[in-house]
């Protein structure tokens, strides 16, 4: 796996996201999964219920804090409240690392819910970086930063999003949380390839990788995570490994939700390719150094 | 709901009040109201084409045009935070019918767009709004209002602020003259018009058999899921009724209260020493001062016994809770601290009145 300092030098496996509909499953038969991804805003809560069930998740699984909420992409910057209660939880989780999106979805303390798309602009890339960056050294873990699916492009954009992404987490000095599906999504709404995209990010800053399903309609397809991984996505999934080495993966489904052993199961999928350009980078070793 | 200028906006993001601009105007263009058949307004504020506003900022495809690419923001937006009331607001919806709570969740999310990270905090100034439009839930504003205030109540009691909790018995030797004690932060203490607790309890089992799994997915194919229609249900008849919303073990709970044990509970979180609430109770009823006593005392277990009370915060010679000060079942240890602890004018007062 790719440990690295973007991940915290972890070396996770095969993941899923921590959903209500298998609370139940998981408390009472401790079903084996590598690790479990929980969104952080779903756990940022004073008392009751949900602090209940982490604690006990926490004392049979990894852990690791996905954000869906801090819009690292806001002009404005992040808001000093959100970040204590991150702060607090990371304490309480041990993440070893912390993602959220690379998007914007809120001005002026009105939100919008969403992760909507970003200008690639270097004004947005520098706002974005700055905020990373206050976000990690008050949290102090690692960030990684995931790629949007988006349904709309601003006139303003002067780069590509792959050529943003790359600048904003250099400039941030962060990780990436490569989100393959998200790719495609945009790839189909936007009209690029999305192989191009994945070939052209910096491969040594990926830290974790994200797999879902979508939906495709007439003129658009939509994000959905109510699916199994589709063929392309996969294929991208393998084009992503084969150039960032075998990378933590997490599998999304976060609507219409089948049975626990259903979504694991599909997420063990990505099990085959990961052994494969492990095989294939053992084999490669192996006839260098002979 | 913020409204965009209506002068052209700079939209080119090159630099960071330019960005700033843009995420305003998109935003301003996704949290306006979406027609009645779910589409984006045709006409921008300042009465311009939409379409005309939209198009500067956000490129067409082949595809899509500018305004549709936005419109599917637009619906998500609406489509999220609408259900989100939906599903937090069950009981408003039964007292109001599906088209007037529509409505009113429109207006409301108009006025106050969401103002938090969590979608968990969208209701929270409802009860507020309401007040201000009463327009909106005639004839049965009053109603809706305690409606509002009793799920809100259960929003807090999900997930609220806990602190560490006192019991009886850490209440023994103190001088009720000075002990303030602090309610939870996740208990609300409601003076409701109407028996809301069992109008809620009816809709449940109702709903039970009805109820499809809650799902955030987002479908632009079908409607929202809350357009579907529920059978009626009766309003409750005019009650007045004392409640306190509150979780056991992680598990919501509504619990009617007598009326001076809402008094006494609300003096107590107005900040009333222990004494000066209790003289409240005591001159709320029509009991012996051995009767109220008792009555009292039995409270502070069941209270104590559930967690209710907790630290309060800068009060010399204050309780602490903790191991090896017993527990919270000694009744008549607090029976007799309330009895000897009682002001004896208020002890006097109370056997004068139930004696004559």
């Amino acid at each position: 796996m790719a440990a690295n300092r973007y991940n915290g030098f972890t070396d996770l496996g095969i993941g899923i996201g921590l959903r209500v509909p298998h609370y139940r499953h998981i408390l009472s038969k401790k079903p084996t999964c590598d690790w479990f991804e929980i969104i952080s805003e779903n756990y940022m809560a004073d008392g009751g219920r949900p602090l209940e069930v982490l604690d006990d998740i926490l004392e049979q699984y990894k852990v690791v804090q996905h954000g869906v909420a801090l819009y690292l992409g806001n002009a404005d910057r992040p808001n000093r409240q959100h970040l204590s209660k991150l702060k607090n939880l990371v304490k309480r989780t041990q993440t070893p690392f912390l993602s959220d999106h690379l998007c914007w979805g809120s001005v002026d303390g009105t939100f919008s819910h969403d992760l909507l798309p970003m200008p690639y602009t270097m004004a947005a890339a520098k706002a974005a970086a700055r905020n990373i960056r206050e976000v990690r050294d008050t949290v102090g873990v690692p960030i990684c930063v995931e790629n949007v699916s988006s349904y709309a492009e601003f006139h303003v954009s002067e780069m590509t999003e792959w050529e943003f992404l790359s600048e904003v987490v250099e400039r941030a000095d962060c990780g990436i949380l490569l989100d393959v599906n998200n790719i495609y999504v945009s790839s189909q709404n936007h009209g690029f390839d999305p192989m191009e995209y994945v070939q052209n990010v910096p491969h040594h800053r990926v830290g974790q990788i994200h797999i879902a399903g979508h939906s495709k309609f007439e003129k658009y397809i939509l994000d959905t995570h109510d699916h199994p991984v589709l063929d392309p996505v996969w294929k991208m999934y393998a084009k992503a490994i084969e150039l960032c080495g075998p990378t933590s993966t997490l599998l999304e489904w976060d609507a219409h939700i089948p049975s626990f052993d259903e979504v694991h199961g599909e997420a063990l999928k990505a099990k085959r390719f990961l052994e494969r350009v492990s095989k294939s980078r053992s084999e490669a070793h192996a006839a260098a150094v002979s | 709901m913020p409204q965009p200028s209506a002068k052209s906006p700079r939209i080119g993001a090159q630099s960071a009040d330019e960005f700033r601009e843009l995420q305003w105007m998109t935003l301003s263009a996704i949290i306006r109201p979406l027609t009645s058949g779910f589409k984006m307004q045709p006409a921008w504020t300042d009465g311009r084409p939409t379409r005309a506003v939209i198009a500067k900022f956000i490129k067409p495809n082949e595809r899509l045009s500018s305004f549709e690419r936005l419109e599917i923001y637009n619906r998500q937006y609406w489509f999220r935070v609408l259900d989100c009331l939906y599903e937090d607001y069950p009981g408003l919806r039964a007292i109001l019918g599906e088209t007037k709570f529509r409505r009113l969740r429109i207006a409301y999310l108009e006025k106050y767009p969401s103002a938090s990270f969590t979608l968990r905090d969208l209701g929270s100034r409802l009860e507020q709004f309401l007040i201000e439009r009463p327009e909106l839930t005639h004839p049965h504003h009053q109603m809706a209002l305690d409606m509002a205030r009793f799920e809100w109540a259960q929003v807090v009691a999900f997930d609220g602020q806990a602190l560490p909790a006192l019991a009886v018995d850490d209440l023994l030797g103190v001088d009720p003259t000075k002990l303030r004690l602090q309610l939870q932060p996740y208990l609300t203490l409601l003076d409701l018009g109407y028996p809301l607790d069992d109008f809620v309890i009816g809709l449940k089992k109702r709903d039970a058999a009805l109820r499809s799994e809650a799902s955030n997915a987002m479908d632009l194919s079908e409607c929202p899921s809350n357009s579907q229609k529920t059978p009626p249900v009766r309003r409750p008849p005019k009650k007045r009724i004392f409640l306190a919303v509150h979780r056991f073990e992680n598990a919501l709970y509504y619990k009617r209260l007598e009326p001076q044990a809402y008094q006494l509970l609300t003096a107590l979180r107005n900040g009333a020493t222990l004494a000066d609430a209790c003289n409240l109770a005591v001159d709320g009823g029509d009991n012996s001062a051995g009767e109220i006593a008792a009555q009292i005392s039995a409270w502070f277990k069941s209270w104590a016994g559930l967690g209710w009370f907790c630290k309060a915060v800068g009060e010399r010679g204050r309780p602490r809770p903790g191991p090896g000060r017993g527990h919270p079942g000694s009744s008549d240890n607090v029976k007799q601290t309330l009895m000897k602890r009682l002001p004896q004018k208020q002890l006097r007062r109370k056997t004068k009145r139930s004696t004559s």
